[in-house]
């Protein structure tokens, strides 16, 4: 029998569940992502959101359901996926330079030019002057820039990211967010980016995922209908008070989000 | 403008000299020694004044350079198997649940057997020569080794072996470019904790069993109450221990320029 992809969806999560024991982590989780898309999920704690990240990248088993990446089925680690963590797990052993090239040695791409491309891509984040420099060299900022590049070295048609600016200050991770949209853009890579945060997902994404808390499940999908590329203004505009309204009141008729006033 | 100078160069120049407050220390503990030894009524044979021993260690210098070579060869060679035994078996039990279970908690507990009575033991079954002598070596300095090199390479951070899988790694891939560099500073640890046990383990086996060695001599000199050439033979082996202490110390310098022990002392001066 032949796979024939309903939609043109580049990611198709069906029924997905996992448990770890008696735990139920992800319940029922339906997902379809488009090729390019911009994709962000936000949801309270310990709802499964790395747990989804993990069953996408093939490092978990999932208990239930299918998942899809360019119409083949997941059910071992997946190589052509970029992968950014809340700690860049950076190797202190080696240069950014190097680190970047990581990717490139594991995989046996040639040397010369996956050099040149980490050149490039340390440029794109203003770090072609820090190649050489060692991780302990580097702000935090700095060092999840890296990160990012070595996870876009292999040109990967995936990239997913969990909480990639958590341990950001405000205004490094504004920086850090334009820096990203432009290289997806040039890139066209598609994003599954998990955050806490309900502006930066407004603000990144073409369609913001929100989770209800355990076991986590799919609550609301909403799409995004702001302009690109974004501009830090416009997280002042009408529309974007809209939508972070909305996801608001939905962590709030879900009991994550209490307020003293309403008791 | 040019006091500002001078005042900046002078702090320079006082933070560039580091005062040796060890070696003052040192100096100052000789000297009350020295002291205490000419002008009080204690015998020459139970307090040798440092200058007797000194004059002791020219009297025997080539006696102790070759009894140096003895102890040398077998904390050289006990080392270097402890050192092949133990990061080995230690990635076995880092790799095997089988090996975990139950090689690494009698590992563990033997902890508590003081190496130093097996000595006798070991001599019986091995004779005199230098295999005792090695075995005890190696038995002492093998367990920091294994432990360091357990706890080194588990303490590779999850993710960390999420992104070698995702990188499509083989597993010697991801032992060799991620588990091994991230295990050395813990591994580094354990050769200098190894490289100080191993001085002891070796004069402990000469004091059990010997015809050989800076312990043999202590002993001889000994029971001749000849504490002067005591203390001879004892710097000898303090001089052993701290160069051996010093190229660990070297080679990890040399081999984790990034890590925090090394970046810390060298970032001080
Ligand atoms: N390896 C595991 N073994 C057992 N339970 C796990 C494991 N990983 C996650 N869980 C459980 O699954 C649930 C979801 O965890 P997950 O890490 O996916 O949450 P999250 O949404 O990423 O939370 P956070 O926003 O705090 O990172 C939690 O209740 C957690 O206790
Ligand atoms: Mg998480």
């Amino acid at each position: 029998m032949l796979h024939t992809p309903d939609t043109d969806s580049f990611i198709s999560i069906k029924h997905v569940s996992k448990s770890f024991g008696p735990v139920q982590a992800l319940s029922d989780i339906g997902l379809d992502i488009k090729s390019g898309e911009f994709v962000s999920i936000v949801g309270p704690s310990g709802c499964g959101k790395s747990t989804l990240l993990m069953l996408l990248s093939g490092l978990m088993k999932r208990t239930g359901g299918d998942i899809r990446v360019g119409g083949q089925m997941v059910d071992s680690p997946r190589s052509d996926i970029g992968i950014v963590f809340q700690r860049d797990v950076l190797m202190e052993w080696r240069s950014a330079l190097r680190n970047v090239l990581l990717q490139a040695e594991v995989r046996g791409m040639p040397m010369g030019p996956a050099a040149a491309r980490a050149r490039e891509l340390l440029k794109m984040v203003s770090l072609d002057a820090f190649e050489n420099a060692y991780p302990h060299q580097l702000s935090g900022g700095m060092r999840q820039r890296v990160s990012i590049c070595r996870a876009l070295l292999h040109k990967p048609p995936l990239l997913v990211m969990d909480e990639p600016f958590g341990a950001l200050d405000a205004l490094t991770r504004d920086q850090m967010q334009l820096d990203l949209l432009r290289i997806c853009r040039e890139t066209h890579t598609t994003v599954l980016f998990i955050t806490h945060s309900i502006s930066e997902a407004i603000f990144l994404s073409d369609r913001v995922v929100v989770m209800s808390p355990r076991p986590g499940r799919i609550e609301r999908i909403i799409d995004i209908d702001l302009p690109r590329p974004r501009r830090l203004s416009i997280r002042e505009s009408r529309e974007f008070a809209t939508y972070s309204d909305e996801v608001t009141q939905i962590f709030k008729s879900l009991g994550v989000l209490r307020e003293g006033d309403d008791e | 403008m040019t006091s500002i100078n001078a005042a900046s160069i002078k702090q320079n120049i006082f933070y560039n000299f580091r005062v040796p407050y060890a070696l003052i220390t040192l100096v100052a503990l000789v000297a009350i020694w020295e002291m205490t030894a000419k002008l009080s009524d204690v015998p020459a044979y139970m307090l040798p004044a440092p200058s007797d021993i000194m004059v002791a260690m020219q009297s025997m210098w080539g006696l102790l350079f070759i009894h140096s070579g003895i102890t040398l060869a077998e904390i050289g060679i006990g080392f270097v198997l402890a050192t092949l035994i133990g990061v080995p078996l230690a990635t076995l039990i880092t790799y095997s649940h089988v090996f975990d279970r139950a090689v690494y908690p009698l590992i563990v507990g033997s902890q508590t057997i003081p190496k130093v009575a097996i000595a006798p033991l070991l001599l019986a079954g091995f004779g005199y020569g230098l295999a005792p002598k090695v075995a005890i070596v190696t038995l002492i300095a093998f367990f920091p080794i294994v432990i360091n090199t357990v706890v080194g390479l588990r303490s590779v951070p999850a993710e960390m072996l999420h992104l070698a899988r995702s990188m499509g790694a083989t597993p010697l891939q991801a032992f060799w470019k991620f588990r091994l560099p991230q295990a050395l500073p813990s591994i580094f640890a354990g050769l200098k904790l190894a490289s100080v046990l191993a001085v002891i383990g070796a004069v402990v086996a000469e004091f059990v069993g010997a015809n050989g060695g800076l312990g043999y001599i202590i002993m001889i000199a000994g029971s001749n109450f000849r504490m002067d050439q005591q203390f001879a033979a004892i710097i000898f082996l303090s001089a052993i221990g701290m160069v051996f202490f010093w190229l660990i110390g070297l080679a990890e310098r040399a081999m984790l320029p990034w890590h925090i022990s090394v970046r810390s002392a060298s970032e001080k001066n």
